[in-house]
């Protein structure tokens, strides 16, 4: 018998590459624009010019009239069948399209469905919407003074414009921190509000059956089982007759978690009409009214001892929610898991008050590749630690050091309840320090200085908190946080895995394989990975918040593990020996002392179905629903060196220096790709993007020339390094690792600029750090010294 | 309007309204998916396509404006049923992940290798700017581009191997 290395199956820790990029780079993949069905309509959406107006009377007279529309949908219609309104992922509720009230600008108002899209965006112009604007509230502070105009008159009982009030932790035990404290060190900063902009817009194909009544939606979603529930709930059809498909989706970063209005229109479009209707969104619909990220004012303090020990945090947060509150979070979490924000460092204790406003803008704060709020948070403290080095007269890294949780600490419950599973903080800083080589670029910064060059280095010791559930803690809706995987084995040997956990360009389809690869046996290749289709996968609450690898990854080691016991009981036959006698090891089960003696997986698959002993079930298949017992705790340390330029503020990245450590690798190829793609997102987030508004609730960043994005021109050089902690719950050790970059390094960007200005006294520029707000900062602290 | 074209070598007419746009036309007339489309504003490139050798963005070009003219799009990549050595790179270096700019991508970046056989990085990065990817931050598309060019370049450093 050949023997077969563990390398041979290409499992888990290989490079293995892509199994879909062979349909991608022949222009061959299948997204939701790319599908044309027979009878199909085309529907655009008439949205609100204005962001806060009554809504005086809608006439559709005149757009129905143009040759090849098939109908008009307004609120009304909508109304008539209960569909106006439904509600929101953070329990809220959020109008289909507006009856009463314009809330933001782009609010959906009405659609056309037409034969021809050219034919719908004609006839929305015809569309006759009479409005009377009322007073626009842009800012939360401007929410929550007495006198603001009421947003949210749909929902009783609300007499003002307060959306949530939250906190956390130990008010007394952070007061008495505070009292003890040698030095506090406090930092306000605004984490602007910004936009996932996955290349590819939201859209759906819905196909209502007149005769079976069943609903086949071809959308963008990143949780289709999750969003088959609710539409079950919102539209009142049955579960069985929803089916949500979802080819390939052409990235997601978040936006792509919620259920949009468009869906529920063109859904409700094509029951009513009997024909599938196709909704795309253009560019700006997708940046104007979709999940939007962040948008939180931060007022952070830590206390220290002289001697930089860390003894307390506490922070006020203000977040500004958009007309609706429509964040995509766990139901208990208000702030989603900002609650992490003592970071990698061991603060005895914390406290957190947060209060969220209704405001003119678009609702759905999602996470930008990032779980839950994390990105907030990390970014928060990393910047208060240099801060705090600063008044210190330590080394930010020193200060890291001396406050970070220790190896020997694990497992460690936070001052604010999460048990972080592992971590190695130190080794992954000493690892970044030495490829830097940051004490002689902490020389060179002195010797630049002297010459009038302002050279800055930044970094960020990041942890995340990745891969909800544990379903007792965490759920949406309802829907408890576990995830699973089925996976058969065909007679010959091959493989169909199949998960609910939905890919948008992260690779599942290879490295899910890989994972069955390693423990069963079957290679990679000869192992289809099968998703994004809710009728032939097991429930799953989605791909977001890093959770694909910690939970349904976990699912698919613990099915295959299923079939290796099943395997072992047919082997025993094959081999006439005793189960106990035996051993499996990559792709064989042998008599242990006798290697010789032995059964292939293949050999077992085939008996599975031809020659099972008696008493056994025939074939070789199962699933599993796997419920985390915790989450999983990915960190790193991120460093970035700058050159500021004294006349003009413009500041340039000289190096940006990464050090992931997401425990076990799956494919070590697709984890430096995560980590190159968010560094590049949290570099665009740090210099460039920002969607804003003027004082009448217009949105500043409405499509590519105003909305930022960094391109491979402007796009820093990064260098990639890795440590690796497993995790010692997680079946194979893995952690989630497709947001770290995001979450981690625009701290160390922006630490970086304000390190190039700090001995001159600045502390903090908000992001987007712009060169004209470098610069002013420069103007700032040059009249203040 | 009548128009005729070539695309990817195939002559291909339509019957079509003036402001018809050439992504459009693409797309919805020829049936070629592969180009896509991403900010309607010239600002992204999925949309990139080659017009008489040139990459263009075709969600910013009407139809008619490409008659008589020769279209190449990622369908027309492969020859005699060979990935064109841009394609087999992407997928070598790990230059893609959701696909989606993948295809304009490749386009800019064959182009830019037909004019400059040996381009360094900064070249590289230069002709590619008009062309966003939202996944890779750029680094292995670079490196793809690198390793199709006719005559190779120095690799890009990029800390310890993966």
């Amino acid at each position: 018998m050949t023997t077969v290395e563990e390398t041979d199956v290409h499992g888990i820790g290989q490079s293995v590459k892509r199994k879909e990029d062979d349909r991608f780079i022949r222009g061959k993949g299948t997204y939701v624009e790319d599908l044309v069905l027979p009878n199909m309509l085309h529907m655009a959406i008439l949205r609100s010019p204005i962001a806060h107006a009554k809504i005086v009377s809608v006439n559709v007279d005149e757009a129905q009239a143009i040759p090849g529309v098939v109908a008009v949908v307004t609120g009304e219609l909508l109304a008539q069948h209960n569909l106006a309104w439904m509600p929101t992922m953070s329990g809220d509720t959020q109008a289909v399209f507006a009856t009463d009230k314009v809330r933001f600008q782009g609010q959906e108002v009405a659609a056309v469905v037409a034969e021809d899209p050219y034919i719908a965006h004609d006839a929305l112009g015809l569309i006759d919407v009479e409005y009377e604007p009322l007073p626009a509230v842009t800012s939360p502070q401007q929410a929550l003074q007495p006198d603001a105009p009421l947003i949210r008159d749909d929902k009783e009982g609300q007499t003002d414009n307060r959306c949530f009030q939250w906190e956390t932790g130990d008010k007394d035990a952070t007061e008495k921190a505070f009292q003890q404290a040698d030095k506090i060190v406090e930092l306000s900063t605004f984490y602007p509000r910004c936009h996932p902009s996955p290349l590819e817009t939201c859209g759906i194909v819905a196909d209502v059956n007149p005769i079976s009544g069943k609903a086949t939606l071809h959308m963008t979603s990143q949780a289709p089982h999750a969003i088959r529930t609710v539409f079950a709930l919102v539209a009142g059809l049955p579960e069985h007759k929803i089916q949500i498909i979802t080819h390939d989706i052409g990235g997601g970063f978040g936006n792509k978690v919620p259920v949009y209005p468009g869906y529920v229109a063109a859904t409700a479009a094509s029951l009513l009409i009997g024909r599938p209707v196709k909704w795309i969104e253009d560019r700006t619909e997708n940046l104007i009214s979709t999940g939007f990220a962040r948008d939180y004012h931060m007022r952070g303090e830590l206390a220290l001892t002289n001697d930089g020990k860390m003894l307390g945090i506490r922070v006020e947060l203000l977040s500004d929610n958009g007309a609706f509150f429509a964040d995509a979070q766990p139901t208990k979490c208000k702030v989603g898991l900002f609650h992490i924000v003592t970071g990698s460092y061991d603060v005895p204790a914390a406290y957190l008050s947060t209060q969220g406003a209704y405001t003119n803008k678009a609702p759905g704060g999602v996470a930008y590749r990032c779980s839950f709020r994390v990105t907030e948070a990390s970014y928060l403290v990393e910047r208060l630690v240099q801060n705090a080095a600063y008044e210190l007269g330590m080394d930010p890294a020193e200060l890291r050091r001396k406050n970070f949780i220790k190896p020997e600490q694990f497992p460690y419950k936070s001052a604010t309840g999460f048990v972080y599973d592992s971590g190695e903080y130190e080794r992954a800083m000493d690892l970044a320090m030495n490829e830097l080589g940051y004490a002689e670029l902490r020389k060179e910064q002195e010797a630049a200085r002297a010459e009038g060059r302002l050279i800055g280095i930044g970094m960020a010791s990041f942890t995340e908190v990745v891969g909800a559930g544990p379903s007792k803690d965490y759920d949406i809706l309802g829907l408890k946080m576990f995830d699973s995987a089925e996976l058969r084995v065909h007679p010959t040997g091959k493989a169909i895995l199949k998960i609910g956990v939905q890919t948008q360009g992260q690779g599942h389809e290879t490295t899910f394989a890989q994972i069955v690869a390693t423990e069963l046996g079957i290679p990679t290749e000869d192992v289809l990975v099968q998703y994004g289709d809710t009728d032939n996968t097991p429930y799953s609450l989605g791909t977001y918040a890093s959770r694909s690898t910690p939970t349904a990854g976990a699912a698919t080691a613990m099915v295959a593990r299923k079939l290796v016991e099943k395997g072992k009981k047919i082997a025993a036959h094959l081999l006439e020996v005793s189960e106990e006698d035996l051993e499996f090891k990559v792709d064989k089960f042998s008599v242990k002392g006798a290697p010789d003696k032995a059964v292939t997986i293949q050999d077992v698959a085939f008996a599975a179905y031809t020659n099972m002993p008696e008493g056994l079930e025939h074939g070789l298949e199962d699933n599993h629903y796997y419920d985390p017992p915790n989450m999983t705790f990915p960190f790193g340390t991120y460093m970035v060196v700058v050159e500021v330029d004294a006349d003009t503020g413009q500041w340039k990245v000289l190096r940006m220096l990464a050090v992931d450590d997401c425990g076990k690798v799956i494919n070590p190829m697709i984890v430096q790709g995560q980590i190159h793609g968010g560094l590049a997102e949290g570099y665009g987030i740090a210099a460039m993007e920002l969607i804003t508004f003027d004082d009448d609730g217009n949105c500043i960043g409405s499509n590519f020339m105003d909305y930022l994005l960094p391109t491979s021109w402007e796009t820093p050089r990064f260098e990639t390094h890795m440590t690796e902690t497993p995790s010692p719950h997680h079946p194979i050790g893995a952690k989630g690792v497709g947001e770290s970059a995001t979450v981690g390094s625009p701290a160390a960007y922006v630490n970086a600029v304000i390190d190039a200005l700090a001995h001159t006294g600045v502390r903090n520029i908000d992001m987007p750090v712009t060169s004209a707000k470098v610069w002013e900062a420069m103007q700032g602290a040059a009249r203040s010294s | 309007m009548e128009i005729a074209l070539r695309v990817n070598g195939q002559e291909r007419t339509g019957d079509i309204e003036p402001r018809r746009l050439l992504i459009h036309f693409i797309r919805g007339d020829l049936g070629l998916t592969g180009s896509h489309v991403g900010c309607d504003t010239t600002s992204c490139g999925a949309c990139t396509v080659l017009l008489d050798g040139s990459p263009v963005k075709s969600c910013t070009l009407f139809a008619v404006q490409a008659n008589g003219s020769e279209i190449k799009t990622v369908e027309g990549l492969m020859q005699d049923g060979e990935l064109d050595p841009i394609q087999a790179a992407f997928k070598e270096e790990h230059g893609l992940q959701c696909g989606f700019c993948t295809p304009g991508m490749m386009l800019t970046a064959a182009e830019l290798l037909d004019r400059n056989p040996s381009p360094s990085e900064d070249d590289i990065r230069w002709a590619l700017s008009g062309n966003i990817c939202r996944c890779t931050g750029y680094v292995n598309i670079v490196k793809a581009v690198q390793a199709a060019a006719p005559a190779k370049s120095e690799p890009v450093a990029t800390g310890s191997e993966a």
